[in-house]
């Protein structure tokens, strides 16, 4: 996984659920390119024509909350997200997105608008807004989701060491 | 040893040491469910990761209940891996109409006191009401326990919150939920855990506490205990690993007054609007919906038929019911709660999730207003983002499919 990367910000509220990140109806399939093509279809019917590769996410409060479905983070990925970046995220969604290698950063200052460009150094931890000129810094991540994202995620991670890991033991 | 909540005391136990809120920890797994949702991405990466068997076949369940049985082809192809991969591996299936994954892991006794029970569905948290320490995980985390027998996680810290009082007769286990979601919000409970205590929940059945403990997730909550005092199960439990210390630490403390609640009703499109029924009254409704893992219980039914005796549907108004489990289905025939409840117009579904998801089964049309007993009312939860989705007890429910508005059921008890 590249460490640092530029996108586009998307911009969205606070509390947006796993039901509308990729309704309950679209979940029931491997075909993982259709998760990504019904991403936010009841938040926002444009942002799948707006979206180029590359774009990052930029939400409030306890973005993914609800459902426990990989398929949310598994559609913004497919779709060509780069990162998701929030004031803080649900707790299952959180370690999904980790677990399938999408970065998200949990940053309590960044002020962004759609369009905004927006810079992420994951190992450095932080989050440029280039457009605004500020910078931020990403909450700490525990050490195994660094080592787990830094694989690619859990199914690398595990396929490569066959158990889990704890630097703090 | 320091004193200790009920989450710090479970996860020592299965870390083989002493932890505290704030440490990471890698803990042994004690069982695992998956569903028809969640199970063919977790079989796809456990096969990925290298595995071929879980940990522990005897103790990992997979249940066909989200879309059952299948609407189309492509699902009915996703059930057929999920059976074949059940075969395969000696793990436990419960196929088609066996009942709500949830329902089943407890009616089933696939999960215990003091146990840690990881599941791959967010309301798996509803085992905290016979003390388990039950989470929700994504398909790869379950994978990766099926591949390990292990997960590694944060010890987080709790909340304790007290239920004083006795709850008025028509107040249920459901409105206590939802006034409980309202007071600390959707994300009130994020990366912590919630004990749950206090002369309101001593007198209630297992049944009510699960009800209780389902909607932990939606306060955000990783796990909620409930404490064990009152709890009646069908085997002898160790009590005391399943209470707090004197003195164990809490982040926050939280009283609500039990006597003060009046029946609830949360607000689409997110739970934790809240309020008494008395700011609804009046609200039109075309469809009544009872089920889910929430309140799809013997009880519940009940609850409803007592409502519903004698009475039918106002025109317009349809009132689908999915018995939680076959065995639910089963006991409510035999006593005929299931009579009362098609005569007075009910329409049945299979045991299973029904229409809580949108996958299939009666989804609502544009701008009509649902009153569910479900957990989740965000917009297109079932299927259709253009329909309002009200949350309520079955008692509620039951009395809005009668009258064909949110009514006060007291008016309808009384009369
Ligand atoms: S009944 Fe609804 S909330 Fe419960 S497990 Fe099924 S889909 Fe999830």
């Amino acid at each position: 996984m590249e460490s640092a990367f530029r996108g586009r910000a998307h911009v969205y509220g606070n509390d947006i659920d796993t039901d509308r990140i990729i309704a309950g109806k679209y979940t029931k399939t491997l075909d993982l390119q259709s998760l990504a093509d019904h991403v936010l279809e009841d938040l926002d019917p444009e942002f799948r024509s707006r979206l180029v590769k590359g774009d990052v996410l930029v939400a409030g409060d306890n973005f993914g909350c609800g459902s426990s479905r990989e398929q949310a983070p598994v559609a913004l990925k497919v779709a060509g997200v780069s990162a998701v970046v929030a004031r803080y995220f649900a707790r299952i969604f959180f370690r999904n997105a980790i677990n399938i290698g999408l970065p998200v950063l949990e940053v309590p200052d960044l002020e962004a608008a759609s369009g905004d460009e927006i810079e992420i150094d994951l190992e450095a931890g932080t989050v440029r807004n280039l457009t605004r000129g500020t910078a931020h810094r990403a909450a700490p991540m525990p050490p195994v989701m660094i080592e787990i994202l830094g694989e690619g995620g859990l199914v690398a991670y595990l396929a490569k060491h066959g158990t889990y890991r704890l630097a703090t033991g | 040893m320091a004193a200790q909540t009920v989450t710090e005391k479970i996860l020592s136990r299965h870390a083989g040491k002493t932890l505290k809120a704030g440490d990471l920890a890698i803990v042994d797994v004690d069982a695992a469910m998956l569903t028809d949702t969640t199970a063919p991405l977790a079989i796809k990466a456990f096969r990925e990761m290298g595995g071929t068997k879980p940990w522990n076949p005897a103790r990992t369940a997979l249940v066909i209940d989200h879309a059952a049985p299948a609407p189309n082809e492509r699902i009915a192809r996703l059930h057929d891996l999920i059976r074949e991969f059940a075969r395969d591996t000696g793990s436990t299936l419960y196929d088609v109409g066996t009942g709500i994954c949830h329902q089943l892991m407890v009616e089933d006794d696939r999960v215990r006191p003091g146990e840690t029970f990881f599941g791959a569905d967010s309301h798996t948290c509803t085992y905290g009401a016979l003390g388990a320490f039950a989470t929700g995980v994504g398909s790869t985390d379950l994978a990766a326990i099926m591949l390990t027998g292990k997960t590694w996680l944060k010890v987080p810290p709790t909340i304790r919150m007290e239920i004083t009082g006795r709850l008025n007769p028509g107040v249920e286990a459901k409105d206590l939920a939802l006034a409980m979601v309202g007071t600390l919000g959707i994300a009130g409970a994020t990366y912590q855990a919630v004990e749950i205590c206090g002369a309101a929940i001593r007198p209630l059945s297992l049944d009510e506490r699960m009800t209780i403990a389902n909607l932990g997730i939606e306060m955000g909550a990783k796990v909620v205990l409930l404490h064990p005092e009152g709890l009646e199960l069908p085997y002898p439990y160790d009590a005391d690993a399943i209470r707090p210390d004197a003195g164990a630490a809490y982040v926050r403390r939280v009283a609500i007054d039990g006597s003060a609640l009046r029946p609830q009703i949360s607000r689409p499109p997110i739970p934790d609007d809240t309020v008494a029924i008395d700011e609804l009254l009046g609200t039109p409704i075309h469809y009544a919906f009872i089920g889910t893992c929430v309140n799809g219980r013997l009880r519940d039914l009940r609850a409803a038929a007592r409502i519903l005796a004698g009475r039918k549907l106002a025109p317009g108004v349809r009132l689908v019911i999915a018995p939680a489990s076959r065995r639910v289905f089963l006991d409510a025939t035999r006593d005929g709660t299931l009579a009362t409840l098609t005569e007075a117009g009910a329409t049945f579904l299979p045991s299973g999730c029904g229409p809580c998801v949108g996958t299939h089964n009666g989804v609502p049309g544009d701008g009509e207003n649902v009153l569910s007993t479900a957990n989740r009312n965000f917009k297109g939860r079932m299927g259709n983002p253009q329909a309002n989705i009200y949350l309520a007890s079955p008692t509620v429910v039951a009395a809005a499919a009668v009258a064909g508005r949110i009514v006060d059921p007291a008016e309808l008890v009384g009369e």
